[in-house]
């Protein structure tokens, strides 16, 4: 049978992490296999092409196409600044003076083609410079020639559900004294400027405008709603593939939409690791290539603790007295461990027959649920 | 070696490898006739941290082993030819893996050229990321921006006729040229153009893409106004598919060597069974395949005596990874409107949400069943739309249209689906094949579609329509056999006349005249539906029998109104429907009577008798 079962997301205090910070196009690689970078170093650069602006030459000057090389002042190749003149047309004898003609460029740049077919001319902007940053505090394990890097780390790392903005670091500040509390405006504070707040069960919309407005650069919360998604981005977000957006802060919800309580290992890691400082991201894209929202947390030589990460495969399933949390309705959110596995297919309420296993809630009651509606926690 | 259409083949090995799960059938000659034996299914394997598609398609293969006793697997090798108890004669593979194929196409004129080249791409299985024209209203620069922001597989360009003018499908080749689109996958090969346009455009075409580009040429998909020419590009759309994209992807390199056909992209092999079946039984037919994170819908229908095809995809619907989407496109009341209890706005937002961010959750509660079921009568609505804005005219070389009908695309728009023709009606995907009673996948078809006339439906038993549309490239009796035999699983027939009358006043009068002797007559008021059990005969084929339908004044049922129409029925695991709920569907717009209204279809489906509906 099929392994169905959804995978536990990342909760480890202490994890080996290797992240590829790769440049959208070739270019230079600025750090060597073996230097240590902070979160913010640059380590490779590239110039991405600049925009284009095409001109029609041909129609400003009345000519043919293929005559618009021969009335070119500026060839391809040679650079331009705005309002330079591009093209002009001189008549042969002064007092057809009517027939004359200049084209101005309209953007600085540089000539790159003229199309003797079409009569248009292509000028294209400076070129503008993409810069990535090793994002994670660590050391370069491997240079990609012209790509980018591997930089690897240490840390905490704990993954989110869901998220939304983009890369960011931060110190980590608690914001409640519980993972069942929820993360008001009141609690935030001028102080937290340029801090990631650990909220509890729930971040609504008023605490996250404030957060914006104090300079708040990440918030980790258990759940929100979705209407106050609706209401933070102006629209309603159809498909999980999010990190671009340009909020003034990452997100990360670690349990799901709706209010419930944070995981408790996930709140007290958290709160272990107050006062250090995080990189995270909200970059989430549950399709094919998942990728789930983080809080990376390096550890430094003193704190690597020799404890080897607690370690689910999903190939080999759940057993009895795993921890689990289920994962949709009924008892969405809740947290319990598995009495027994159920061999027999089951027909549950709504008729769906599936696998199913027994899991014993938090409150000591026996529970029924599909396999695929619970998912592991990291113990 | 087996040639194409072997009688000695005996066992095929087929899989798809989709997005989330690689699903294996097994195929065996008993007697003289093709079934499908066994089935297996694995996670599929493209991203990491296994990176290799092969490892899901070996498991996939590896449970079909345990289930059927026989041996496939040697090692990490398939065994073929069969030998005795060991091994399949051939292997066979579709995919859509790493999200598939993903296209750009440009062309000169929106309503011209450019929707020629989408119709090309979107029936060689892709999904469409933009379409590009001149007249798009978009400057050229915003259009360079966004080519350069798309990480499409593959771009086709086309535009003009040939012999015509050149200058703007030069100036739509230069504009990407300018962008230097990079690839999805891999960032050091070249990205792939064909370029299916005007072919007098080709040397300078050639001249100014082909050191940038991985430039292909084929026909020109519009050689004149009148006529459309989709074939070649689309076949070389799969041949680059397979040649590029997949062998960028990990381990397909693999498995490519070792499947006995090229591996052809999901939604294409879907479109060829359809194509097949419809053109066999010379029926109209539209198909559609509910995924996860998109939806498919194809459509075949015979006009002036030659077959059209069609496809649509709609990347952005489906029940898990889109479902938030389906809400956000059509609005959290026509979801509601399938459910007859309340729900708070934000907790329904909130459930939508937290099923798309763990999409392989499955309803356990009746009620979350019934909302899943509302989203996916809202998701297949809303690609069915998309489909019938997309197929207006794809006509092959042979059949022709003169230039006003060219001229009319953007006007007619529906042209091509007229549901009062549509013979069959095929569903597919998980939301489909394993709704826990055929009734409601039947409902959700009826509501979604809503066929209007005399017609059949169906479901598609285990999702393999996939497999068996490349099984069509090898062996055409296996797939049609099996299509037939284990595929297939028909619901039943519907009859319903179109128009719209008071609630409560008499719709259509009926005589049903089955194969069996029996004879049901009877009154459908308007506002109700009702069905009547009827299923196989000993042989296990659907009964037979013919309906007389004798609609009121207001409404229509082929012939005109008010004038009786007589239409074959089909039965089916869930029999024939006789729906008086008129076309366009209408709802009462009072909330407890529209609840009323709701409960007392289910209850005549037996959809969902544990609810006050339930029989």
């Amino acid at each position: 049978m099929a392994h169905a079962y959804t995978p536990g997301l990342r909760v480890t205090r202490q994890a080996a992490i290797e992240k590829e910070r790769i440049l959208p196009l070739k270019g230079n690689v600025e750090v060597k296999v073996g230097d240590k970078v902070k979160a913010d170093t640059i380590v490779a650069k590239t110039e991405l092409p600049g925009d284009v602006t095409i001109v029609n030459v041909m129609g400003l000057l009345g000519i043919e196409a293929n005559e618009v090389a021969e009335y070119m002042i500026k060839k391809p190749g040679e650079k331009i600044v705005k309002d330079e003149i591009l093209a002009e047309a001189k008549p042969l004898l002064p007092f057809l003076k009517f027939m004359s003609g200049k084209v101005k460029s309209p953007i600085d740049g540089t000539v790159e083609k003229v199309n003797d077919i079409t009569g248009q001319v292509y000028l294209r902007e400076p070129p503008q410079p993409v810069i990535v940053r090793a994002y994670i505090e660590g050391v370069v394990t491997e240079v990609i020639p012209l790509e980018g890097v591997k930089v690897k780390t240490n840390a905490t790392f704990i993954q989110g559900i869901f998220g939304v903005g983009g890369e960011t670091n931060g110190i980590i500040t608690m914001a409640v004294v519980s993972p069942s509390i929820e993360l008001k405006p009141e609690f935030i504070k001028p102080e937290h400027k340029g801090k990631i707040l650990v909220g509890g069960s729930y971040v609504g919309i008023g605490a996250i405008r404030k957060a914006i407005e104090l300079g708040v650069v990440g918030i980790i919360s258990a759940g929100m709603s979705d209407h106050d998604l609706k209401e933070l981005l102006g629209y309603d977000l159809g498909v999980a593939i999010t990190g671009h957006e340009d909020l003034g802060l990452a997100i990360i919800i670690t349990e799901g939409f709706g209010r419930i309580d944070m995981a408790n290992r996930t709140f007290n890691l958290l709160k272990e690791r107050e006062g250090f400082r995080a990189s995270i991201s909200g970059a989430t894209q549950i399709r094919a290539g998942v990728i789930r929202p983080e809080i990376i947390i390096p550890l430094s030589k003193e704190e690597l603790a020799g404890e080897n990460e607690a370690k689910v495969d999903a190939k080999d399933g759940v057993k009895g007295g795993d921890p689990v949390r289920i994962i949709r309705e009924p008892n969405f959110g809740k947290l319990g461990k598995v009495k027994g596995l159920i061999p027999d297919l089951m027909v549950m309420e709504s008729e769906t027959k599936v696998r199913v296993m027994e899991v014993t809630l938090a409150d000591g009651t026996d529970f029924i649920v599909p396999r695929a509606n619970v998912e592991i926690i990291e113990d | 070696m087996f040639k194409k259409n072997d009688p000695n083949l005996r066992v095929i090995l087929a899989t798809d490898c989709g997005s989330t799960t690689t699903k294996a059938i097994l195929i065996e000659k008993i007697g003289d006739e093709y079934r499908q034996t066994y089935r297996g299914e694995a996670p599929t394997t493209v991203e990491a941290p296994f990176e290799d598609v092969t490892k899901g398609v070996l498991n996939s293969i590896s449970e079909i082993e345990d289930l059927s006793g026989r041996k496939f697997l040697e090692g990490e090798q398939i065994i073929h030819p069969a030998n005795g108890d060991t091994g399949c004669d051939i292997y066979i593979s579709t995919s859509s893996a790493g999200g598939g194929l993903q296209m750009m196409v440009a062309g000169v004129v929106k309503q011209m050229t450019a929707e020629s080249a989408e119709r090309a791409a979107l029936g060689a299985g892709a999904i469409v990321m933009d379409v590009l024209a001149i007249n798009d209203k978009r400057l050229p620069h915003e259009r360079i921006e966004r080519i350069r922001q798309l990480r499409p597989d593959m771009i086709l360009l086309a535009g003009g006729t040939d012999g015509g003018d050149m200058i703007k499908v030069v100036d739509m080749g230069d504009q990407i040229v300018a962008a230097d689109p990079r690839p999805r996958l891999g960032i050091s090969y070249q990205l792939p153009i064909i370029f299916a346009g005007n072919k007098e455009a080709r040397p300078i075409i050639q001249k100014n893409l082909g050191e940038k580009f991985a430039l292909t040429m084929t026909s020109n998909i519009r050689p004149t106004l009148e006529e459309e020419n989709p074939w070649e590009a689309r076949q070389k759309i799969q041949d680059l598919f397979e040649e590029h994209v997949m062998a960028q992807a990990p381990g397909y390199n693999k498995l490519i060597e070792w499947t006995s056909a090229p591996i052809m992209p999901t939604p294409a092999a879907v479109g060829l069974i359809i194509r097949t079946i419809a053109e066999k039984e010379g029926i109209n037919v539209i198909g559609v395949d509910i995924g996860g994170a998109t939806t498919d819908v194809f459509s075949y229908f015979r006009v002036e005596n030659e077959g059209i095809f069609n496809r649509s995809v709609s990347a952005n619907l489906g029940m898990s990874y889109s479902v938030s989407n389906v809400m956000a496109e059509a609005g959290l009341e026509n979801v509601m409107r399938w459910a007859s209890f309340d729900i708070e706005e934000e907790d329904i937002r909130n459930r939508i949400k937290n099923k798309m961010i763990r999409p392989t959750t499955i309803p356990q509660l009746l009620d979350e069943l019934i909302i899943e079921q509302g989203l996916a009568r809202e998701a297949l609505r809303l690609a069915f739309e998309q489909h019938k804005s997309l197929a207006v005219g794809l006509k092959g070389i042979q059949q022709q249209r003169d230039i006003g009908d060219a001229f009319e695309q953007d006007d007619s728009g529906t042209t091509l689906i007229k549901m009062m023709e549509l013979d069959l009606l095929v569903g597919s995907g998980g939301v489909m094949s394993h709704a826990p009673r055929r009734s409601q996948s039947m409902m959700m078809l009826i509501d979604a579609f809503q066929p209007e006339g005399t017609t059949r439906l169906a479901v598609d038993s285990i999702f393999m329509m996939p497999h068996l549309g490349v099984l069509t490239t090898v062996h055409d009796k296996a797939a049609t056999e099996v299509f037939n035999k284990d595929c297939i699983i028909y619901l039943g027939t519907c009859f319903a006349p179109k128009g719209e009358m008071r609630f409560g006043d008499r719709a259509f009068t009926y005589k049903l005249e089955m194969e069996t002797g029996e004879v049901h007559e009877g009154e459908m008021k308007f506002g109700e539906i009702k069905l009547i059990p009827y299923g196989f005969n000993d042989k296990g084929l659907p009964l037979r029998g013919t309906g007389t339908i004798n609609p009121s004044r207001n409404l229509d049922m082929g012939s005109g109104k008010g004038r009786a129409v007589k239409g074959e029925i089909f039965g089916g695991v869930v029999g024939i429907a006789l729906d008086a709920r008129g076309r366009p569907l209408k709802f009462q717009k009072d909330r407890q009577e529209r609840v009323k209204q709701l409960d007392n279809w289910c209850s005549a489906f037996d959809a969902y008798p544990a609810r006050k509906g339930g029989k």
